[in-house]
């Protein structure tokens, strides 16, 4: 029965105490780097499309919200024709990002995506693409995928080596 | 002609003052939870939140009223509107100033406490006509504590009866201008309060609903303004009983100064705050946890309370 009374007593006095709500639209929470919000396709430092339309992120999706199609430009990249999230079913686990080769796709922490009609949480490529390079600001795969492409040719990438020339008696 | 309107306009300002302030509880109720939680509670809406009472009223007209295929029609329409309407009644006797009263009976508190107790017949009759067994098992319970508390309840108000002489509230009253009765019958005032809690089945005796246990217990099935009703009659309870506790041991609207109707309305304000106090503050006993107490603790309670205040008062005489 005093117990009762204590615990009255107790949280009576939290009339008195801080409030921990955070008042949202007026005041944001703090979102750590790496919150998984958003999604965003990120470019590479000189300013190329990461993604290599491996489709890699869609088959990690358990929720299969990726949609991709893959295409090749004049120089051999590979690159998506399209590419669409339906954020109305994204759970936002980031798998995609954990099984993106190319550090491609990312989550950001933004998470005020609210829309008043459905068809607007489809995503286009357009709409998720952007100018940076979102996290690994110095990482650009195609200098460091050891990939023949237009402009750079085998044995041109970073920490790679000329390759061997197997016709060649020379050591 | 004018004495003919006098009651109408009565029976208006009663309906009108308890109705808003059943629904005003609503937002009441969650400020002052979140006050003890260290939130704010709604406080969008409008200044301080209001709106939220017309936000919530609103909604709930709007919801779809669904009445299960599988339950007992007419009793589960019938269910709701006896909440309301007992609750409603009881405020008849209810005198919120000299005079403004109703009707102002001679049996008044026998009046009040016949009519919440058939409160309980809504909350059965929901659990059974509903046809779902976490329903059924909100009824039962309810009419198990019904049992348990209802006899101790009319029993510590007696205490008060036997010192006031009289069973019509304005006499009550008028016999606390010397002493409010919560001195000499602090042990009444305690029963009844526990008493209380249990009849309006709020927290921590809402074993009715127990909604981590029956999902809602007699009202699962329930939706749109027919929830709202359980709802309501169960502000109005609240705001019954708080009334009654103000006028049978805290002098009603006696007091310095202000005018009577405010006072009333001041501790009857202290009371339902106390009872929103006891929902944050309380955990729910088992429900043969609240029988064993109300049978073998509480009733023999009551009965020495009731034999000493009569024994001191024949000893006065
Ligand atoms: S975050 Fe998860 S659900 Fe959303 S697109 Fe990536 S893999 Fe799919
Ligand atoms: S975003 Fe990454 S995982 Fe997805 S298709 Fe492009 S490169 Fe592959």
């Amino acid at each position: 029965m005093l117990s009762l009374v204590r615990s009255l007593w107790e949280v009576f006095r939290h009339a008195f105490a801080r409030r921990v709500t955070v008042q949202y639209p007026e005041q944001k929470a703090y979102l750590s780097p790496r919150y998984r919000g958003r999604i965003v396709l990120t470019r590479d430092p000189d300013g190329g499309e990461r993604c290599v339309a491996c489709n890699l992120c869609a088959v990690a999706c358990p929720v299969d919200c990726i949609s991709l199609q893959a295409t090749e430009d004049e120089h051999g990249r590979r690159y998506p024709e399209f590419f669409r999230i339906n954020f109305s079913r994204c759970i936002f686990c980031g798998y995609c990002e954990e099984a993106c080769p190319t550090y491609a796709i990312q989550l950001t922490p933004d998470t005020e995506m609210g829309e008043y009609k459905r068809e607007n949480l489809v995503y286009e490529k357009a709409d998720l693409m952007i100018d940076g390079p979102g996290k690994y600001p110095d990482y650009n795969f195609w200098r460091v995928a050891g990939v023949a492409i237009g402009g750079k040719d085998k044995g041109q990438a970073e920490n790679e080596l000329v390759p061997i020339d197997t016709h060649s008696l020379m050591p | 002609m004018m004495s003919n309107l006098y009651p109408l306009l009565i029976i208006a300002v009663v309906l009108f003052v308890v109705l808003n302030l059943a629904a005003g509880l609503i937002w009441v109720e969650r400020r002052l939870l979140a006050l003890w939680q260290d939130r704010y509670g709604p406080n969008r809406v409008g200044p301080f939140g209001l709106g939220q009472i017309a936000a919530d009223s609103i909604k709930l007209f709007l919801k779809e009223d669904w009445i299960p295929p599988f339950a007992d029609n007419p009793v589960f329409v019938l269910a709701p509107a006896i909440v309301v309407a007992t609750a409603l009644i009881s405020f008849a006797v209810v005198p919120f100033a000299p005079g403004f009263v109703v009707a102002d009976l001679n049996i008044g508190v026998l009046f009040l406490l016949a009519m919440s107790s058939l409160g309980v017949y809504s909350v059965v009759l929901a659990g059974w006509s509903s046809n779902n067994k976490y329903s059924l098992l909100g009824g039962i319970r309810a009419a198990a504590q019904m049992m348990s508390y209802e006899v101790f309840m009319g029993l510590s108000l007696l205490g008060v009866v036997i010192l006031a002489g009289s069973f019509r509230f304005a006499d009550i009253v008028e016999a606390q201008r010397g002493m409010w009765f919560v001195i000499p019958q602090c042990l009444g005032f305690v029963l009844f309060l526990i008493a209380g809690v249990a009849e309006t089945r709020r927290l921590p005796f809402d074993l009715a609903e127990a909604e981590s246990e029956l999902i809602a217990g007699f009202h699962s099935e329930y939706s749109g303004m027919k929830f709202g009703m359980f709802f309501v009659g169960e502000y109005i309870g609240v705001i019954l009983i708080s009334a009654t506790i103000s006028l049978l041991f805290f002098g009603g609207w006696l007091g310095p100064v202000l005018p009577p109707a405010l006072w009333f309305a001041a501790k009857t304000m202290f009371f339902i705050c106390l009872f929103i106090l006891f929902r944050a503050a309380l955990p729910r006993p088992r429900f043969d946890q609240l029988m064993s107490w109300g049978w073998k603790v509480m009733l023999p309670l009551t009965l020495v309370n009731l034999l000493v205040t009569g024994a001191v008062v024949l000893a006065r005489r």
